[in-house]
């Protein structure tokens, strides 16, 4: 991994479009501005991981639940 | 064209239905192609089925069969990226965790698919600063539908 030192209002750059700002420090919180195109999406890594991991364990339903949820009707 | 599909064998489906997913979905990435197949009668599940992985498949539903109040707003970039020209174009459908038994079943709130029909292009949206949960359960205990939802027995 590299890292960099950066004060605050430094910024680093990633490729041509990809911006990360130091917007302020706080204690052991910082504030970061991401400027990137709209094709790029940008998450808080936990709550990607956790949609992730939601979604591995959604599709190991088996074909019981499918029967299950077959003889499910709501009204 | 014929797919191969996790819960209902070989499938014939016609190429016009194929749902593209551009950033495929999180946890499948490599994933970009699905289909809807209906799973009920009714209509109220489907399978959300890869149709390039035959293992991958989430069973999905219209959230606001139970959860009447859910609202999110959709970003600038989904928008773009989905092509949506207006809100019927928009289709949105939520992941479910199934449980047996039944009651315990969770929907993602946290992250809707969006789907435009219009262009079959779909994301699933990531909701950042909500109170949705990935697992909110569908069926809110005390409320008398577990005779329903457990009909089968």
């Amino acid at each position: 991994m590299l890292i960099l030192n950066r004060k605050v209002n430094d910024s680093i750059q990633i490729d041509d479009d990809i911006e990360v700002k130091i917007i302020s420090i706080e204690g052991d919180q910082v504030k970061i501005g991401i400027e990137a195109p709209k094709s790029i999406d940008v998450f808080r890594k936990e709550i990607y991981l956790k949609i992730q991991e939601e979604n591995e364990e959604a599709s190991n339903t088996t074909a019981d639940l499918i029967n299950l949820l077959k003889s499910t009707e709501k009204d | 064209m014929k797919i191969n599909t996790k819960f209902f064998g070989e499938v014939e489906i016609n190429e016009e239905n194929i749902i593209e997913f551009p950033n495929g979905i999180p946890g499948f990435e490599e994933e970009k192609r699905f289909v809807l197949l209906d799973i009920n009668e009714g209509a109220i599940y489907h399978s959300l089925q890869s149709v390039d992985n035959p293992e991958v498949a989430l069973v999905v539903t219209n959230p606001y069969v139970f959860f009447h109040d859910y609202e999110f707003d959709i970003d600038e970039n989904t928008i773009n990226l989905l092509s949506i020209n207006s809100k019927e174009d928009v289709m949105v459908l939520s992941v479910l965790t199934l449980k047996d038994p039944f009651k315990h079943t969770t929907a993602n709130l946290q992250a809707p698919i969006i789907l435009n029909f219009t262009t079959r292009k779909a994301k699933q949206l990531i909701l950042h600063d909500t109170n949705y949960q990935t697992k909110q359960p569908i069926i809110v205990e005390g409320k008398d539908v577990e005779s329903d939802a457990n009909s089968k027995s």
